[in-house]
């Protein structure tokens, strides 16, 4: 900026070039050691695991999504179910943990903290 | 005033609060996969609504019962509860197998509230002497000491430098998005409203620690897990014995924690490796180190926890977080108005008197709910992780809507929690990050300051006495490991191979 020895971009400059410099010399160290480019963990080629951290970040997404439009209380009931479900619990125990943690954490931060979580479709019911 | 100090505490709703938290932080503490500061990062949301002694009160409580309560699953899972167990998990183990899991457990009962009152005392006596000196510190002395801070907890702690400078630079990066500079100029904010104001800390916290402990603990949902048999009576039995015995390694971890606890970065876990190795170092028996044996438990129970209360040294005085826990204290004492600084000795004195109570309060607790803690640990650790984690999870979700009410703090938990997570696995350490974060426009305000004040001249930033010393002890941080390297591949290249 002008008139101003010392501007915004000073401190940005600083950090991208440490960066940089960093990350040329991990890779030359990198290339020195050999080993593949690319190396998966041993997980991705177990099952459960697989679907589990899968689901945990579709799932984040579908609520980051959705939740506005279909309200807190049905994505949450959903997610939860799902979750439990890929986790391996059985389908009872998904259904019950699901809507009781559902309620709990309605209960908690919207009646008792008062955070806004959104109604989506049941806008017309809140309580 | 310190009457005043007691009836804040002493408040049968503070006191629920500590009780409640108490619990929570035990069950945090033995299920392995939540660690301490997890526990710190989902109380966050909850004590937005509390006035500010409740609020810092159960974030003291939890945490310190939650690195207690690490050592029980180490004992009877061979797996640490937290990670500031992890140094002795295989010796408690060995314990437990030889049929002294009851000595095991007593002991890092025991020692956590020894050190954890020795923690306690050092804080209180040094961060109000602290506090003094620092109240004539001007934009040079910040500059260095903050400077300072940062290259600690990239040097002292981890095994590859180049990689904790990464992760501090990335925080770095991370606190200079936004209008929050000293020039008042919107950076890396891409015309998003959301972006301009800088990014929510506490949504990424809870992403870097919560999120991505689940992910790791879902990515291994698939490992069983197999509980000892221990038969566990009075965990107190022949404590007085060894407290005698081992009064010198007590000593040595207590002090070594709680300075490892002061120096930013480093906290409970770190404490608790260095204080493992040093009393195998020391001892008179090391060739029993590793079968079972009682004296490393002790020292390093001791150690982990004095680090926890050093860590708020630096954190009230200068509002340099001493571990990854306070990282994220730092931004509730801002919002609870107990902004950190060496005049908040004054200006909140009665609050910071609280907190010390607190502080004391919540480790002589500790020996009550450990002892029931470690009487109901089979159920404590019988709850199905598949159940848990999802359950976690939505809570993180709310957690981090909450503080802005805003979705965007739920895409920043998830965003940040998988950075973290790939971090972690490929050997970056993430405290270096969250450091950046906290400290990162603390040290551009400074440093622009002391630049113009200095006309761009950098050798002012020499001339103040104790900035000068400050300085050169930064400088020294930097140069030795660069030396030690430089050295090192000096000596290899002849021999032509990597070590």
């Amino acid at each position: 900026m002008p008139g101003q020895k010392f501007g915004p971009a000073w401190f940005p400059g600083m950090i991208a070039g440490g960066l940089g410099l960093c990350g040329l010399l991990l890779v030359v160290a990198g290339v020195r050691q050999g080993g593949p480019w690319l190396a998966l963990p041993d997980w991705v080629r177990r099952r459960r695991p697989l679907l589990g951290v899968a689901g945990v970040v579709a799932g984040l997404l579908f609520y980051i999504f959705a939740a506005d439009e279909l309200g807190f209380h049905l994505t949450g009931i959903a997610l939860l179910t799902a979750w439990l479900r890929i986790l391996g619990c059985s389908w009872r125990v998904a259904a019950i943990v699901g809507v009781v943690a559902t309620v709990v954490i309605h209960l908690a931060f919207y009646k008792l903290l008062r955070i806004p979580l959104p109604w989506g479709v049941f806008e017309q019911y809140a309580f | 005033m310190l009457f005043e100090a007691f009836r804040l505490v002493f408040d049968p709703h503070v006191l629920g609060v500590i009780f409640a938290s108490a619990a929570f932080g035990l069950f945090v503490g033995a299920v392995p996969g939540l660690t301490a500061t997890m526990a710190t990062a989902l109380l966050v949301p909850v004590t937005f609504f509390m006035d500010p002694v409740p609020a810092i009160a159960s974030i003291v409580t939890a945490t310190a019962m939650a690195i207690f309560a690490g050592d029980i699953p180490s004992c009877l899972l061979r797996m640490p509860g937290t990670p500031a167990s992890a140094a002795y998990t295989d010796e408690a183990y060995a314990m437990t197998r030889k049929g002294q899991g009851e000595l095991a457990l007593g002991a890092g009962l025991v020692f956590s509230v020894i050190g954890g009152l020795f923690g306690t005392a050092v804080l209180i006596v040094a961060a109000p002497a602290l506090a003094e000196v620092a109240l004539r510190f001007s934009s040079f002395e910040y500059f260095w000491l903050v400077s300072l801070g940062l290259l600690c907890a990239v040097f002292i702690a981890f095994a590859n430098p180049l990689k904790g400078i990464v992760s501090l630079l990335l925080g770095l990066l991370v606190a200079s998005v936004g209008l929050d500079n000293p020039a008042g100029f919107p950076r890396f904010t891409f015309g998003n409203a959301e972006l301009t104001g800088g990014l929510t800390l506490i949504p990424i916290m809870i992403g870097m620690f919560a999120v991505s402990e689940i992910i790791r603990s879902v990515s291994r949902i698939d490992e069983p897990w197999e509980m000892a048999q221990a038969k566990i009576g009075n965990v107190f039995r022949g404590m007085w014995g060894h407290a005698r015995r081992y009064k010198l390694p007590v000593l040595r971890g207590s002090i070594l924690g709680t300075a490892i606890g002061v120096l930013p970065g480093a906290g409970a876990d770190i404490a608790s490796w260095m204080s493992y190795a040093i009393s195998k170092r020391f001892s008179k028996e090391p060739e029993k180190f590793g079968t079972g044996h009682i004296e490393g438990i002790i020292e390093a129970g001791a150690s982990n926890n004095s680090a926890l209360a050093g860590a708020w040294v630096p954190a009230l005085v200068f509002g340099i977080p001493g571990d990854s826990i306070t990282a994220i204290v730092i931004g509730v004492l801002y919002i609870k108005g107990l902004n950190p600084g060496p005049s908040i000795f004054i200006n909140n004195a009665v609050s910071i008197y609280a907190i010390f109570i607190v502080f004391v309060l919540a480790n002589l607790l500790m020996l009550p709910l450990g002892v029931a803690a470690i009487k109901s640990a089979k159920q404590l650790l019988r709850a199905p992780r598949k159940v848990l984690m999802p359950v976690i999870l939505l809570f993180c979700v709310v957690g981090s809507f909450a503080i802005n009410n805003s979705m965007f703090g739920v895409v920043l938990m998830l965003a940040f929690g998988l950075v973290a997570y790939l971090m972690e696995e490929n050997g970056f350490p993430v405290a270096p990050a969250i450091l950046g974060m906290v400290l990162g426009a603390m040290l551009e305000e400074h440093f622009i300051r002391a630049m113009i004040r200095a006309d761009g001249n950098f050798m002012v930033f020499f001339e103040r006495p104790i900035a000068g010393s400050l300085g050169a002890m930064t400088l020294i941080v930097i140069c030795v490991p660069l030396i030690r390297w430089l050295l090192r591949s000096r000596m290899e290249i002849p021999g032509g191979g990597t070590k």
